[in-house]
Order: C-alpha cells, then structure tokens, then sequence
C-alpha cells in the first residue's frame, strides 16, 4: 500500500515568455535624456555625495590625532615658508607678498585637486560603480564636493593671514614698489569672491566628469595631467605677479608679456578668487574668460555623458 | 508595478590591456565568454542576446558554470550594466547584494557601512537612522557595529549586507552567490524575511552553486552557459536539465512538503 503519488503540475513561470507585453524600445543608452536625467538624479542625492565626501577626508586623517586639522597646517607650512621666500626673491613687501601668495595658493590646490583627482575620479570608485546602481554624476559630485571641503579648511590660513596683515591690506598698496600696478585694498568688493568661488567649483563640475570619463578610457591620460599641472603651477603667476613680468623688461612692448599669463586659462581662475579676497584690482575680463571655458566646458561634458556614460562600467 | 524586461541584449566587454594577437583564435572551452576577435580591442562576450520578462512575485534563480554570465546578468538586471546590443527596462527600486568585499569600506564602522549603502539605495539619512536598530536586531551583532568592516568575518559582512536590503523594502532583490557563508540559523531567518519581501510585491534573482539554497529562495530559475540562456522555467526542471539528475528526488518529504514539491518530478509534457 503505497500512497498515492500526487502528480503537481509545474506552475507556469513568468520568466522568458516567448510574448511580449510592450514592443521593445530601442536601444537608448546614448541620450540627451538619460544624461540629463544621471546629472540630474546625481544633484538631487546631495546626502549620499555629502556624506562620501566627508568620508573621504575623515577617512585621510582616520586615527591622527590632529585629524583634518593636518590640511590647514601644512597649507600655513607651504604658504609662510614660500611667502617669505619668495618675497625675498622678488624684492616685495611680506605683508603684500604673502596674502598673495597664500589666496594664489589655496585656489591653485582647488583646481588642481578637481584636475588630478577628477582624473581619478571612476577609476577610484570602481568598486562602487560595478557594484550599486547610482548615477555617475554622484562620484563625480563626491570630489568636487571634497575639494571644495579642503578648500575650506585652507581657508582658515587666508583669514589668519589676514588678521594679521589687515592693517596694509585695508589701504591702498602696490605689490611690488615701486612701479608695481596700484591696488586698491580691501573693500566690501571682497563679497564678490563667493559668487567667483562658486563658479570656480561649477567648472569643478565638468572637469571631473569630462576628465574623468576620458582617463576611464585613456589611461594615460592621468600621468599626462599630472606631468602638465607642475609645468602650469610655474606657468601661472601664483609665486610670482605679473607686475614683476612687466617690471623685468622695462619700456619694450608690453604685448608678449601680458600675453604669457592672459593666454593662459588658469590664471582668469584664480584672478576672479584672488583679486577681491586681497583687495586687488578686479577685471571683467576674467570673469568673461571663466564663464565662457565654464559653458565650452560644460557643453563637452554633456557631450561626454550623452555619448560615454553607460560605457563608464564596462571601462572602469 | 514592478518589472525588468530585457530585449535581445548582450555585453560585450572591450579588453583593452589584452594583446590581440595573442588572444586571436583563442576561444575557451567550457570557462568564460566567447571572446570576439575581429576589433581591434578584444572583446568578451559576456552575455549574448538574452531575452527575458520579470514581473512582480518572481523568485528566480541564476544556476551555470563560473563564468557562464550569471554575475554579469545581475548586473544587467541591476541596470549597472547598460546592454552594448539590445535594450533593457528596468520597472522598481533595485537592491544588489554582489560581491561582499567591494562596496562597503573596510575602515569605517558597520553603523556607517550601513548609512552608505543605505544612502546609495535611495534612502535618506533620517529613514536609515530609524532603521538602524532594527538592522542591529536582525544582523545580531549588536556592538560589533561600532567596530571597523576590517574586523568581521565573511558571514558578518553578508548579515550586514541583507540586514541593509531588507530593511529597506526593495522591490527588485539581486544576489550574487557569497551569501551561502552564513550559518543556517540565519540563514533560516533571512529566508522568512526574503520571501515575504517578495510577496510584498517584489522580485528577487539569485545567483549560487548550492542547490540548498535555491530551494529555500527560488521557485523559478535560469539557466547561464557561454553567455547565454541554455533553459528557464520552474526551478526544478531547469535544475535536472542542469544537472542532468532531479535534485528534488533525495529530499526527505518534510522538506519537499515545505519547500511545496512533489518526490517525483513531473512536468506538463509528463514525467521526466
């Protein structure tokens, strides 16, 4: 007396029917849409690139006892121990040269943060990528975001500097005497630095995608970078002015001298941030020069992510 | 509605490091992908022109040879991977468990692995928070979760993991094989917690080598091989042409009762 064998029959699964319900889309990976949409959803997930961005700079300094504190003192280091060399050198006062210097030098670590590691940028968060479903605008807005998080800490070292010179810097001085450009001391123009300090991070933005969707690709492309940016730290007048340029070939035509720091990008960058924070001589066409590389620059990112996005997880 | 429909895709993955020449003509065996040779780059055929509907409910599992696809083909369904040819639509919140290692930082403290994956599955701070004491509960490591990821085992990592996705209420559950490494009271645990999930309106696709757990998880299953989908329908039958035996037939009835199976296979077509 065997019971009887009941004979179930295997339910009908909903997987691989041979039908269909929609007709299938086609392939829609390379749209303006889904670009729009990754940068988009990216912005809007200010908690997740928040928190990864502040990860990443307790992370650097996880069990030092002085913890990120480490950021701003090796910036004062650098900034007084390069002020008061280079004042020296170039026959400036300190109490102009290293406010200069110093502003010069905390943009200067800004960009070339958002260049190195932007980079870096998917290549660093590969694990991430291939394992969590987030758009890449999120990574991205991680190092700008951490950048900007070290800017800030640098900051400290400008207002100490500051206080200390805010007697000079408040009148009008010349940079280098005496035939230095005359520069007009800090006044309520200094506010101007945060609209400037915000257009510096949103060309931040496109650096680190376009750059970091290139180097995914183009491996090389990082060491090429990174040879470049020490040749542009000397290229641009951050340790020196371009008041001393002009003071070193006195009564020849101005025109290639003034060209070898207008020709050059980085130099509109830190002049939009540097001229109010010390009291400089402001010009609008610096601010010409950013806005237009932020909306090239801006058009080659869209560029970047309509065409290369959905290919960042296969390369990285 | 929740749903992932995925038309004739493939994924090809460009090997740029790979020397052509020497790859050319080379075609493995059993192991791995095609591997295309007429680009210039190299190209691995990690999946090759899969077509396939889940709706609300579907409890699949991924079975095949390592590197048959089955990963990949999670990653497809988790929309990291676009398809290179075809297209996909993905319907629903979806909550990967992968690889175990990668994706949780091993410096911080699980209380903050758990904010980021949290985080990166949509979730916002305030609601992570609330959860957190529940996924303490439910993990069982208590205090551990103020010690750094570096000092868990592999089964606490996985806790840790399905503690996250589960609290959440995913509607599409992806798991890669590696979750086998907890004990089975857990396990046992985490099973009740996964299928509820799913009859929460869910989905879930899982991917392991251990037909244990495919019976707790799965009713339906997908077999992977060179890239492609060699059979799918119900779990068992995809399992006996897999494994060219039905695995159900040296379960003892207790367990057939619970996981609902008969002893002897039988199919539309009849017995097999």
């Amino acid at each position: 007396m065997s019971p009887p064998v009941p004979s179930i029959l295997v339910p009908a699964t909903s997987t691989a029917e041979p039908e269909q319900q929609a007709p299938p889309p086609s392939s829609s990976s390379r749209t303006w849409a889904k670009a729009w949409a990754d940068i988009k959803s990216g912005f809007r997930q200010t908690e997740l690139w928040g928190h990864l961005g502040w990860q990443d700079i307790k992370q650097r300094y996880r069990r030092s006892v002085l913890g990120p504190i480490w950021i701003t003192l090796s910036m004062a280091v650098t900034a007084v121990g390069l002020g008061l060399l280079y004042s020296q050198l170039l026959g400036s006062a300190i109490s102009y040269f290293l406010p200069y210097l110093t502003v010069g030098f905390i943009v200067w670590q800004f960009i070339l943060g958002c260049l190195t590691e932007g980079t870096d940028t998917f290549i660093s968060n590969e694990g991430l990528i291939k394992h969590l479903p987030a758009p890449l605008t999120v990574y991205a807005l991680r190092t700008v975001w951490r950048q900007t998080l070290l800017f800030a800490h640098n900051m400290l070292v400008y207002l100490v500097v500051l206080a200390v010179f805010w007697g000079p810097l408040t009148e009008p001085y010349r940079l280098t005497e005496p035939d230095g450009a005359l520069q007009p001391g800090i006044s309520w123009s200094v506010l101007l630095a945060i609209p400037a300090f915000f257009l510096i991070a949103v060309n931040g933005g496109w650096v680190v995608i376009l750059f970091g969707i290139i180097s995914t690709r183009y491996r090389d492309i990082p060491p090429v970078i990174n040879s470049l940016t020490q040749l542009l730290f000397f290229m641009t007048p951050i340790v020196w002015s371009t008041d001393i340029l002009l003071a070193r070939f006195p009564g020849e035509d101005l025109g290639w001298k003034s060209l070898v720091a207008e020709l050059n990008p980085l130099y509109h960058y830190i002049q939009i941030l540097r001229a109010p924070l010390i009291g400089n001589v402001q010009s609008w066409h610096n601010w010409v020069v950013v806005v237009g590389f932020t909306v090239v620059g801006w058009a080659l990112a869209l560029i970047a992510m309509r065409n290369y996005r959905a290919r960042v997880s296969y390369w990285v | 509605m929740v749903s992932i429909d995925v038309w004739n895709a493939s994924v090809d993955f460009p090997i740029f490091d790979a020397k052509t020449r020497s790859l050319k003509k080379a075609v493995l065996g059993k192991v791995g992908g095609k591997i295309g040779t007429e680009q210039r780059v190299p190209i691995i055929e990690a999946l090759h022109d899969i077509t396939l509907s889940l709706k609300e409910g579907d409890r699949v599992g991924l079975v095949g040879h390592n590197g048959a696809g089955k990963s990949t083909l999670l990653r497809l369904l988790a929309g990291i991977y676009e398809p290179t040819r075809g297209a996909s639509r993905i319907v629903g919140k979806v909550a990967p468990v992968f690889d175990l290692g990668v994706g949780m930082d091993p410096e911080i403290s699980g209380i903050e692995n758990i904010m980021i994956r949290g985080l990166f599955l949509g979730m916002s701070r305030k609601q992570m928070e609330k959860r957190v004491d529940e996924i303490a509960q439910f993990t069982e490591l208590g205090d551990y979760l103020q010690m750094p990821l570096r000092t868990y085992s592999t089964g606490m990592r996985v806790r840790l993991a399905l503690g996250v996705v589960t609290s959440i209420d995913p509607e599409i559950l992806l798991l890669d094989e590696g979750i086998g490494a907890v004990d089975a009271a857990f396990l046992a645990k985490a099973r009740t917690r996964l299928v509820d999930l799913v009859k929460r309106s869910g989905m879930l696709v899982f991917a392991s080598h251990q037909d244990d757990l495919l019976f707790e998880l799965c009713d339906s299953a997908i077999w992977m091989d060179e890239g492609q989908m060699k059979a799918n329908g119900s779990l068992r039958s995809v399992l006996t042409q897999y494994k060219g035996k039905d695995p159900f037939s040296h379960l003892d009835k207790e367990t057939l009762e619970r996981l609902g199976e008969a002893p002897v296979l039988t199919t539309k077509s009849g017995e097999v």
